[in-house]
């Protein structure tokens, strides 16, 4: 599905973000990708979809080799991989409707987007995207008058519209409350489930990580120092993508949540208090 | 920043002494070169004249009161004339100003090594030359009248509001640009949703301000027959007809006044 072979970044200050990072993620797998700040988390999955261009490596999406691309095959490239980010990122001065419909950008010309004239298959869709996120009351309101939570659904909302076969996301929960966090996170891991998606997700929460996602990558200092389930992350692990600290706490929680066939009475509030 | 043990304690002072008497030098050199300034530029100044000035300000204040009233029947069509010179001149200038700030501004510009310049240079240049010169070269070009007042107004908005709006421009959260390119749009597009919605209020200040500007230049272009309630004002100058002169600036007074409730408004309108 996705193939990562050799990819590096050296930035013009000369940080070498990347160094030679190989990657397959299959189709429909949910991966975490985590490590400390600076590890090259946001370049890589900024390479991916090249808002950030790798120095050397190749990408490749399905039988599209991305890095081989011009600007305007990447451009049809680009509405196969949704993206969302930590700050939301939605335009602030437009409201919910217009900013999950700008997901259709891709997909429509100048002027039918400069007078917002979307297909009315876009917009049908964009209404049952916002019902599945929960926002069908807030269709008209200005992105900047919403929640944090509520924003990150309509960033959800608007990588959804642009019917990606991947998604890759940047810190979705960094900006939001530990009960949002799971919400969100929930409602991302339960959509790609329901179409199917494969996703990328960078995440610093390393217990919310553990408690949705079927892969975890660490990478340090550009380079991938784990591969594994998530009940392969023992201290020693952590240990070698973060560093040295106590980490006792993080993987006696872990080990509680991954087996599936304990009826753990922590994780089943975590449940509870994710879902209200 | 500087340390020093008594005892226990340990005094702390922002800065060393040699530095705080550094900066009290300056100080000092400042204003003996403002003092010795006022000097050489008043040397030339007839002091008898000065101090008569009240009794000469109160002469004239008593010539110019009361304003001719009447007169106003013939200011309503230049203050119209005034008006539209200011709106039309900076609607001009908007159209212009707009392609040229986005070829300024760094992170739209098409090229920083040979598109950039040529923006800043219209900028400034623009900016460099006071609406009432272009009006003086317009007048001898164009021939008298509004036509050349209009132009010079939009000659010379151009450069400020360029300028104002590439710095917007410079200032909008990349993020939001970055989520909408990432979705495959197009440049014109990612125009269109990332960076047009994040500059607009700035776009109708700056509009709306330049208006106001320009309603109070456009006053004086008549001074050069460009146009205008200038015209008026000359004329009554040059006949010593102070009550007239009173007259016209309270008619420029209460437009000004107008015209800044109206940019408050409009202010208001977009944020």
């Amino acid at each position: 599905m996705l193939r990562l072979e050799g990819l590096s970044k050296r930035y013009k200050t000369g940080d070498l973000a990347l160094q030679n990072v190989d990657l397959r993620v299959p189709a429909g797998q949910v991966m975490a990708l985590i490590g400390p700040s600076g590890a090259g988390k946001s370049t890589l999955i900024r390479c991916i979809n090249r808002l950030v261009e790798p120095t050397a490596g190749r990408v490749v999406l399905g039988d599209t080799e991305i890095t081989a691309l011009s600007r305007n095959e990447l451009r049809r490239a680009r509405r196969r991989m949704g993206m969302i980010f930590q700050e939301y990122a939605l335009v602030e001065r437009l409201t919910v409707m217009e900013n999950v419909l700008s997901g259709q950008l891709g997909h429509v010309g100048f002027w039918a987007s400069y007078f917002r004239r979307f297909p009315q298959a876009a917009v049908d869709e964009a209404f049952s995207t916002l019902d599945r996120v929960g926002l069908s009351e807030h269709v008209d309101k200005r992105a900047d008058a919403l929640s944090g939570g509520q924003r990150q659904r309509v960033g959800i909302a608007r990588a959804m519209l642009q019917r990606p076969e991947i998604l890759l996301i940047d810190e979705p929960t960094a900006s939001l409350d530990p009960k949002t966090s799971r919400q969100i996170m929930r409602l991302i891991c339960d959509l790609c489930a329901e179409r199917g998606l494969a996703a990328v997700i960078n995440i610093h929460d390393v217990q919310l990580a553990q408690l949705f996602v079927q892969r975890v990558v660490g990478l340090q200092d550009g380079k991938i120092v784990f591969d594994g389930p998530p009940g392969d992350l023992t201290s020693e692990v952590l240990t070698q993508i973060y560093g040295e600290e106590d980490w006792t706490a993080t993987v006696r929680r872990k080990r509680k949540a991954v087996d599936p066939d304990d009826e753990d009475p922590v994780l089943d509030e975590e449940r509870l208090a994710g879902n209200v | 920043m500087t340390i020093e043990r008594i005892g226990d304690h340990i005094l702390w002072k922002r800065q060393p002494p040699a530095v705080v008497a550094a900066r009290f030098a300056g100080w000092l050199v400042l204003v003996a070169a403002t003092l010795w300034c006022f000097e050489i530029m008043t040397r030339d100044t007839i002091w008898s004249f000065v101090l008569d000035a009240p009794r000469q300000g109160a002469d004239l204040v008593g010539r110019m009161v009361p304003p001719r009233w009447g007169y106003i029947q013939e200011l309503w069509w230049p203050m119209w004339e005034t008006l539209n010179i200011a709106t039309l001149g900076t609607m001009i200038a908007i159209v212009m100003a707009l392609p040229v700030a986005f070829c300024a501004a760094r992170n739209t510009t098409p090229s920083v090594l040979f598109v950039r310049p040529i923006a800043l240079f219209i900028i400034v240049s623009s900016r460099s030359i006071n609406s009432l010169i272009w009006a003086l070269l317009l007048v001898s070009i164009l021939g008298p009248g509004s036509f050349a007042g209009i132009i010079a107004i939009g000659l010379r908005s151009i450069g400020f509001l360029a300028k104002l709006i590439y710095e917007a421009i410079e200032e909008i959260d990349a993020s939001q640009v970055e989520a909408i390119t990432a979705t495959g749009a197009s440049g014109a597009q990612t125009l269109v949703y990332g960076i047009w919605p994040q500059i607009l209020p700035a776009f109708a200040g700056v509009c709306v301000f330049r208006w106001d500007i320009n309603i109070r230049e456009s006053t004086v272009l008549g001074l050069v027959g460009a146009g205008g309630i200038g015209l008026n004002l000359q004329a009554s100058l040059n006949v010593l007809a102070w009550p007239q002169v009173t007259l016209i600036f309270i008619v420029i007074l209460a437009t000004v006044v107008l015209s800044e409730w109206v940019s408050a408004r409009v202010r208001h309108a977009f944020i």
